[in-house]
């Protein structure tokens, strides 16, 4: 290992960190309207303009127009909003939401914007427009019914591309960095002239190009305005100090990025406005930065020896860049918003690691990275760290410490797992040494790869419900006819019956994003993102058409867990023990084990026996209805019922569970997990590239399982699923170590878009050096057992118990969700409980 | 009859131990123990005998007899964690040397699949019991509770003489290392003075180097109950940080010994 020049703490936090991130907070984050209102006057302008010009040309009326703003203290510049952490809003995916939630997006639970009453005002009339454009409209109409019918009865949900843009990505940070956007329209007219006219695919080539001209220099001209603003605050400002910090703000934006950085200042704001002009261009989220520690260190390494700048001004740049990544907002609609709590928009800045030839590149700016995160102690970006057995110690220690924090960051990722899992995938060995990850736990090739990797989230224990009733859900036949699973006679037969509904619906979800990919190529091509993507210039297309060389779509499945001890539950119970019959488990689960049924759950059966009654031709008459629906409950509520439902949930906890490192369940739990990774492998999508699954569910496990029945593991109807491959909260009794083999045990290579392993710690587990040492030591552990990542949460039950009740007092505790870090009290009560709720280990 | 059939009784396991010993931990209990230290934070520990405690509403049976084989099946699982962190098997109780075969073979089984091993023990046994362990051990976490004989009697139910002479026998057999742990008791042994000459005697003993200050904690307290047992200690509260850090600091000037607070 080589050693390290870098100094813990040397680069204190400074007090212009401390004012940027209280400006932050200071009020509710707001939606303004001036995107969608510029976007809107451009695409009337140009109706009959191929769409990749449509596209460019808002762009860049976006960007001519928009208004800007330098805040107070800043050095890095670019806002997408006037007010702090404000968002626009991007009609051209879909808009009918926002506008039926205006009034109500104020006082949501999850993640709420301030709207005014001018901005709806502006919003509405610019949204006449939008009315069977958008990409949700046509995505839905390339859709079959079946898989429309599937997404109504919540078996999966697409929402995330199915209603805005993709992002997803990490583009080549370091192209423009080194030859600025000037010398990308060079490299582009020089493409261009290798082809005549004649040439078979020249049309759509020479428009795209055209595109990337136009995105380019919109992009130059942003800067320029900035430059101009930043000389016209100079002449006012009274303060010499921040006079010649404007000064020096106006030279960086007249240079970059138009031409390359010249030293470290002009890369972090270089970098800035690549990482924030993409989310202008589209409302994809996810747009990670990756390799920053890489792809900057030059730069700093120049400017650090030669002594233009001292690493003090150095890590605040780095803390500005990470101030400004909080900055930037998205809105979603509400059901969204409780899946992707905490404003999160996942930019996954990862450090440490390999490069292509498998040597170790960790350096200083690995560290200050860290150190940035812990000083501004704020949920972007999501930091990650990458472990192998050549990662340093002091990197293990360093990143450990901010974990002990409490922040929920670092993340850690396995390269030991991940890059054969790549490779596995069709990367060179080159290729998948350089790897990062996207959002929350997807990892990918930065700059070649358009990897779909959010593209589903599937509830693997939907089909198990269908199951039981036969392909039924709400009086309607959606899934195959599996068979009466009271007569079933074997758990092979029973297997095989899930394994059918999920080939089923698997199927229908890679319908439902094949749909919405070639929605997004249709409508949403986005030239700007495209230029730093290979092999986009060369191949002459946008990513969205099929630009990358690697391209994939990953859906994420979830509920590993329940469905792992629910059918180990059935095999146990029902057909090996036969100590409880189908026919009784059949009834548990549908009248939620005696524990009370809701009213809409209610209705559902009463309406699936007067289905039954009516189809046998007979009339039934409203006093019969009610008397149904009363005789349900009565059962339901019945003592006699109640208790034999809790004698079986004493049956079922009894049976061994995942995450207590048992041989047999964890093998079991593998299986099981085939069924969604197996099937989703053999798939293809539009742009020439194959499925891969993902097993994680961001925070969709909350809302989701409110949408889910019972499952046969004792879990009560409406409640969260298990999170990620975690095993499922309380089930796993033996400390960490145990719940870390039984999940290692799980086959992380085919699941190559991600799993999310959660831990929650007290911190009296992590506390000295000793506590730090043996942390290391728990993720090399896990580590050397091929499990894929692994986060924590480290903050003690009555802290959190205490935020809730002092949401006030804790408006900065940040915790780890899933893949992300987010704001505590800003999550809805419901995931607050489930993190309150997970396991605490360690004490 | 292999080794490894050799049969014991133990009350609990567990993992993930991270404060007796070094690294990542799996803790075994064996039940039965010579003293009744007033402050034991395992009172369900001391009875050899099988018996039952109220958990949570719950009665839970206390004990269970195992083989080797058993035992190590469950303490080989953390393997990876104990390569990573140099941590392994820590035999705890009650008192092992009680069971000095039963001990001796789970730490002998330990080594011979490469696990590092510590023992936490009162040494209040004979010394051929103790001499049966040593030969596989690598750390041995000795109690010292007070150097005076009729305090020690008073509030552990025994005299400290065969404990002291024990410890300075283990220190001359140069076997792997020796740690004394004083568990810190308000009103017993928290002075200034009675810490100062516990370290003075581990200072003496050949090869120890370091002594862990434990500060008393009520987390026991609970079980006393459960057990239809009084808990003597009602009220007393755990020493004050920065009393830890006064003591800590007086061990170390008295004797010379790298001393630290906690396991």
């Amino acid at each position: 290992m080589g050693l390290y020049t870098y100094e813990d703490r040397k680069s204190p936090k400074t007090a212009r960190i401390s004012r940027l991130v209280d400006h932050l907070f200071e009020k509710m984050p707001e939606i303004e309207p001036a995107r969608a209102v510029l976007i809107t006057e451009s695409y009337k302008e140009t109706e009959n303009e191929p769409m990749i010009i449509r596209r460019a040309k808002a762009f860049e009326h976006i960007l001519e127009n928009i208004p800007i703003v330098i805040r107070e203290d800043e050095l890095i510049v670019g806002s997408t909003t006037i007010a702090p952490r404000g968002c626009q809003t991007y009609p051209e995916f879909s808009f009918e939401w926002l506008e039926a939630e205006f009034d109500t997006v104020q006082s949501r639970t999850a993640d709420p914007f301030s709207i005014t009453e001018e901005t709806k005002a502006k919003l509405r009339e610019a949204h006449k427009y939008w009315k069977g454009k958008t990409t949700s409209e046509l995505a839905t109409a390339y859709m079959t019914k079946e898989t429309l019918r599937a997404i109504e009865h919540n078996i999966f949900t697409p929402g995330n591309y199915f209603y805005n843009g993709v992002g997803h990505v990490t583009v080549q940070y370091e192209k423009v960095l080194a030859i600025g956007y000037e010398g990308i329209i060079e490299e582009v007219q020089n493409e261009w002239k290798k082809y005549d006219p004649g040439v078979e695919d020249y049309v759509k080539r020479s428009h795209f190009y055209e595109a990337v001209i136009t995105s380019c220099r919109a992009v130059i001209t942003y800067a320029q305005r900035y430059a101009k603003l930043a000389r016209s605050q100079a002449a006012s400002c009274a303060d010499p100090v921040r006079r010649e910090e404007l000064l020096r703000i106006a030279e960086n934006c007249e240079r970059v990025p138009a031409k390359g950085a010249s030293g470290f200042y002009e890369a972090c704001q270089s970098f800035w406005f690549v990482q924030q002009l993409l989310q202008i261009e589209s409302s994809g989220h996810s747009i990670s930065p990756g390799r920053f520690d890489q792809y900057m260190y030059p730069y700093y390494k120049a400017d650090v020896d030669s002594g233009r700048i001292s690493c003090e001004f150095a890590q605040e740049l780095l803390d500005c860049i990470w101030v400004k990544l909080n900055d930037l907002n998205k809105c979603r609609d509400a059901a969204s918003a409780e899946g992707f709590a905490g404003y999160s928009l996942f930019q996954n800045l990862i450090v440490g690691g390999q490069n292509k030839d498998g040597i170790d590149v960790t350096n200083d700016l690995s560290f200050m990275c860290i150190d940035a995160s812990m000083h501004v102690h704020l949920p972007a970006p999501s930091l990650s760290i990458r472990v192998w057995n050549g990662t340093p110690h002091e990197l293990m220690i360093k990143a450990a410490e901010l974990t002990r924090t409490g922040i929920g960051l670092p993340a850690y990722y396995n390269d030991e797992v991940i890059i054969p899992a790549l490779q596995n995938r069709g990367l060179t060995l080159q290729d998948a040494r350089e790897y990062n990850i996207i959002g929350c736990v997807e990892p990918q090739k930065a700059g070649k790869t358009e990897g779909w990797h959010d593209a589903a989230f599937f509830n693997m224990c939907r089909p198990l419900e269908l199951v039981f009733s036969n392909g039924m859900d709400k009086g309607e036949q959606i899934g195959p006819r599996t068979g009466d699973v009271t007569r079933m006679e074997t758990f092979e037969e029973f297997y095989q019956a899930y394994k059918e509904q999920m080939n089923y619906n698997i199927e229908l979800l890679v319908n439902a994003d094949n749909a919405i990919d070639v929605a997004h190529a249709e409508r949403c091509p986005l030239p700007y993102l495209s230029c730093m993507v290979d092999d986009c210039i060369r191949r002459g297309k946008t990513v969205q058409e099929g630009g990358a060389v690697y391209n994939f779509t990953g859906p994420q499945g979830f509920g590993v867990a329940n469905m792992a001890d629910g059918l180990y539950v059935i095999k146990k119970l029902v057909f090996d023990e036969k100590k409880v019959t189908m026919k009784e488990f059949k009834e548990m689960l549908s009248l939620n084990y005696g524990k009370g049924l809701d009213e809409t759950t209610l209705t559902e059966i009463a309406s699936e026996i007067i289905k039954e009654i009516r189809d046998n031709g007979k009339e039934i008459s409203p006093e019969q209805v009610a008397a149904i629906v009363t005789a349900i409950r009565e059962t339901a509520e019945s003592p006699q019922f109640r208790e034999r439902g809790q004698k079986l949930l004493d049956m079922i906890e009894e049976v061994p569970k995942f995450g207590n490192d048992i041989s047999e369940v964890d093998a079991f739990a593998r299986d099981v997990a085939y069924t969604y990774t197996r099937p989703l492998e053999t798939y293809k999508n539009p742009r020439g590239g194959t499925y891969q699954a993902g097993l994680y569910p961001v925070s969709a496990n909350v809302p989701l399982g409110a949408q889910t029945g019972a499952t046969p593991d004792g879990r009560l109807a409406h409640t969260p699923v298990a999170d990620g491959v975690s095993p499922a909260a309380g089930r796993d009794k033996f400390g960490p170590t145990a719940a870390a083999n039984s999940v290692a045990k799980l086959d992380h290579y085919i699941a190559s878009n991600g799993t999310l392993f959660n831990q929650k710690f007290h911190p009296s587990a992590l506390s000295g050096r000793q506590g730090l040492e043996n942390f290391a030591a728990l993720i090399r552990s896990y580590f050397d057992q091929k499990g894929s990542h692994m986060q924590f949460n480290v903050v003690d039950r009555e802290t959190l118990l205490d935020a809730q009740k002092n949401p006030d007092k804790y408006k900065h505790l940040v915790v780890r969700v899933a893949g992300y870090s987010a704001l505590f009290t800003t999550l809805s009560r419901a995931l607050q409980d489930d993190i309150i709720n997970r396991t605490e280990q360690g004490l | 009859m292999d080794y490894r059939d050799t049969k014991g009784r133990i009350f609990d396991i567990q993992r993930f131990s991270v404060h007796d010993g070094p690294g990542i931990r799996t803790i075994v209990f064996l039940k039965g123990c010579v003293l009744r230290c007033r402050w034991c934070c395992n009172p369900e520990s001391q009875k050899y005998e099988i018996e039952t405690m109220t958990v949570q509403g719950r009665k839970k049976v206390i004990g269970r007899d195992v083989s080797v084989w058993e035992v190590m099946e469950t303490v080989v699982k953390d393997r990876p964690y104990y390569r990573r962190s140099g941590g392994g098997l820590t035999l705890s109780g009650g008192e092992s040397l009680l069971q000095p075969e039963f001990a001796a073979s789970l730490l002998r089984a330990s080594k011979e699949s490469g696990i590092n091993t510590a023992l936490e023990s009162t040494a209040c046994a004979p010394f051929e019991n103790i001499s049966k362990l040593l030969p596989w051990l690598d750390t041995y976490l000795l109690d010292i509770k007070h150097m005076n004989a009729d305090r020690h009697r008073e509030f552990t139910g025994k005299s400290n003489e065969l404990i002291l002479e024990n410890a300075k026998r283990i220190a001359g057999t140069g076997f792997g290392e020796l740690v004394i742990r004083v568990p810190v008791i308000p009103g017993f042994n928290d002075t200034k003075k009675e810490i100062e000459d516990i370290a003075d005697f581990a200072c003496k003993l050949p090869g120890v180097k370091k002594m862990h200050l434990l500060p008393y904690h009520r987390l026991g307290q609970d079980k006393y109950a459960g057990l239809g047992r009084k808990y003597e200690l009602d009220g007393v509260l755990p020493p004050a940080g920065k009393h830890m850090e006064m003591l800590k600091k007086a061990a170390e000037d008295k004797a010379g010994i790298i001393c630290q607070i906690g396991g």
